[in-house]
């Protein structure tokens, strides 16, 4: 791990500055994966900043009737939260879909969002990668390939972002509020937050240099039937090969998917708006989300694995509707 | 409060070296540490409370679970310098060989290991799973999420799933658990 200053924060917006006026600095919430790709010099920050006992760990709820989710509540307590579990089903979950029970207990719902890729070669400093190094070319093509993207990827990269929070986040419409140097704020829907790879996959989200997540809010609870299935290559403990977030209402005996969102497809959680607001069938559904998929010779069995897990969804939706 | 500002310290070797104070197994330890020391390493390294365990040092095999302020995490992940007043706890701080943890027996019981080299990180996470069941706090294979958890082989299996046992002793791990569950949840 290469050498680098710690400093704790008194506010928010005095983190940012801190991050802002140090070339190389970086927040580190959790750790989780920070700490992880620290060790392997792919992060080599010079200075951190602790934004850990900021008050950020609150879930508050809004006068709108929706949620604000700090951004440093623990991925356990988010998905303890009784509104959580009564109101967001999906995201309680999601979360519970990833890691481990003592990962959770760290992970923070910014950090969350903001983990990098598990590209066998993004981890690997010996090979090509545009995502790490840019301009250095990606070895995944024509590589190791099996986890990777199938939609929305581009020549420089066909990675896919880790997290299960993220795609129930994409479904349930949340918006990222952050704060900058200057003590400005702003929010981004989450749809906007994730940017396409293009020629520029290094750059993975619209936040600003310095640029800190303070909260994540959603707006009121959807109620429907919520569903988010994760298919994966052990049973627990394992990140999605292809991960499917619903929310369904039924019109006469049949589902009507009103939200759709992927992880496990896409370098970002991919919302399939075309799919929603109507009755179909989960092979129509599938005709829709893989119009223009791209697969590799390595993971084009992710194609039938997307048909299958949507009439397993689809099934799991028709049986809770009905209860 | 900024513990170091000192030179942009960029060099491979060094970092300035900051203070942390933290209590291990009811003990208080003050420390000057570069900040890269991990959590593990400083049990391990510093304190030479060896019963915490490395094995991956990337979160993927929970031996060097700990409890901090009675939340199981992975001590690999972790800066000791972000821990500051805060209560670790190891398996040495568990029980001892004369007074052993009600789990610690359970396991000897049941055979619950073979090499015995993950066996600290899964007795501590074994009783925060315990714990986290009677707290209420749900997991992937919770049915119904507004009522609480049962403490079922299940649950526990899913639960325990970020302690990997390269000797497989997976079932007797189980079993010991079970033995306790009665007692605890
Ligand atoms: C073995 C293993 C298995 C895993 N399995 C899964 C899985 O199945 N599903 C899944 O979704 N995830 C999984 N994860 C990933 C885990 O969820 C993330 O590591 C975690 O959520 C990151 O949160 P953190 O708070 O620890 O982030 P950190 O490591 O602290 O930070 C991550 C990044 O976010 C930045 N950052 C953090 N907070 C802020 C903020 N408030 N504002 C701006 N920037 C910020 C940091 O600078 C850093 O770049 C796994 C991780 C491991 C190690
Ligand atoms: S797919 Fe992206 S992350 Fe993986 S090697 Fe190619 S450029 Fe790097
Ligand atoms: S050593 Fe920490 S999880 Fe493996
Ligand atoms: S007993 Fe050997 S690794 Fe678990």
């Amino acid at each position: 791990m290469r050498a680098f200053t710690y400093e704790r924060a008194g506010s928010p917006a005095a983190a940012a500055a801190a991050v802002a006026t140090q070339p190389g600095a970086k927040f580190i919430a959790g750790g989780t994966n920070l700490l992880d790709l620290m060790k392997l010099e792919i992060e080599v920050p010079t200075h951190l900043v602790d934004v850990n006992r900021l008050g950020l760990d609150l879930i508050e709820t809004t006068p709108d009737g929706g949620l604000k989710i700090g951004a440093l509540v623990r991925n356990t307590d988010l998905a303890a939260d009784m509104r959580v579990r009564s109101d967001y089903p999906l995201l309680a979950r999601a979360v519970l879909s990833g890691a481990s029970g003592q990962l959770r207990n760290k992970a923070t719902t910014g950090g969350n969002l903001l983990q990098r890729t598990r590209c066998p070669y993004f981890y690997n400093t010996d090979m090509p990668c545009n995502k790490r190094k840019p301009g250095s070319g990606c070895a995944a093509m024509g590589g190791l390939s099996h986890n990777l993207a199938i939609v929305g990827a581009s020549d420089a990269c066909i990675a896919t972002h880790p997290s299960d929070m993220a795609v129930a986040l994409r479904a349930l419409d949340a918006t990222v509020e952050t704060v900058a140097a200057d003590g400005s704020e702003r929010h981004t829907p989450l749809a906007d937050f994730y940017r396409s790879p293009g020629e520029t996959p290094h750059i993975e989200t619209v936040l600003r240099a310095a640029e800190m997540i303070t909260s994540v809010t959603l707006p009121q609870p959807l109620g429907g039937v919520q569903i988010y299935r994760k298919v994966r290559e052990r049973a627990s403990f394992a990140f999605a090969t292809v991960s499917v977030a619903m929310v369904a209402g039924s019109v006469d005996g049949d589902i009507r998917v009103d939200r759709l969102a992927f992880g496990g497809l896409a370098h970002k959680p991919w919302r399939v708006e075309a799919a929603e607001g109507a009755a179909r069938s989960a092979e129509a559904i599938a005709d829709i989300v893989l119009a223009g998929a791209k697969p590799t010779a390595d993971n084009a069995y992710k194609l039938p694995l997307v048909r299958r897990t949507l009439a397993a969804v689809i099934a799991q939706a028709k049986s809770e509707s009905a209860r | 409060m900024t513990i170091a500002q000192d030179s942009p310290a960029r060099s491979e070797t060094s970092a300035a070296a900051c203070s942390v104070t933290f209590s291990v197994n009811g003990r208080t330890s003050s420390l000057v540490l570069d900040p890269r020391v991990t959590l593990l390493d400083v049990l391990r390294e510093h304190l030479h409370l060896t019963g915490t365990k490395k094995g991956c040092d990337q979160g993927q095999c929970g031996a060097c679970t700990v409890m901090v302020n009675g939340r199981r995490i992975n001590s690999c992940l972790t800066l000791a310098l972000m821990h500051e007043g805060d209560e670790i706890t190891t398996i040495e701080g568990l029980g001892s060989p004369e007074a052993l943890h009600p789990l610690q027996k359970a396991f000897l019981d049941h055979d619950g290991f073979q090499c015995g080299y993950c066996t600290p990180g899964q007795i501590i996470s074994a009783v925060a799973v315990l714990e986290e069941i009677g707290a209420g706090v749900p997991s992937h294979v919770t049915a119904d999420l507004n009522g609480a958890p049962p403490a079922t082989d299940e649950e526990i299996r899913e639960r325990m799933s970020g302690n990997l046992c390269r000797c497989s002793a997976y079932p007797n791990i189980i079993a010991a658990i079970r033995d306790m569950v009665e007692d605890h949840v």
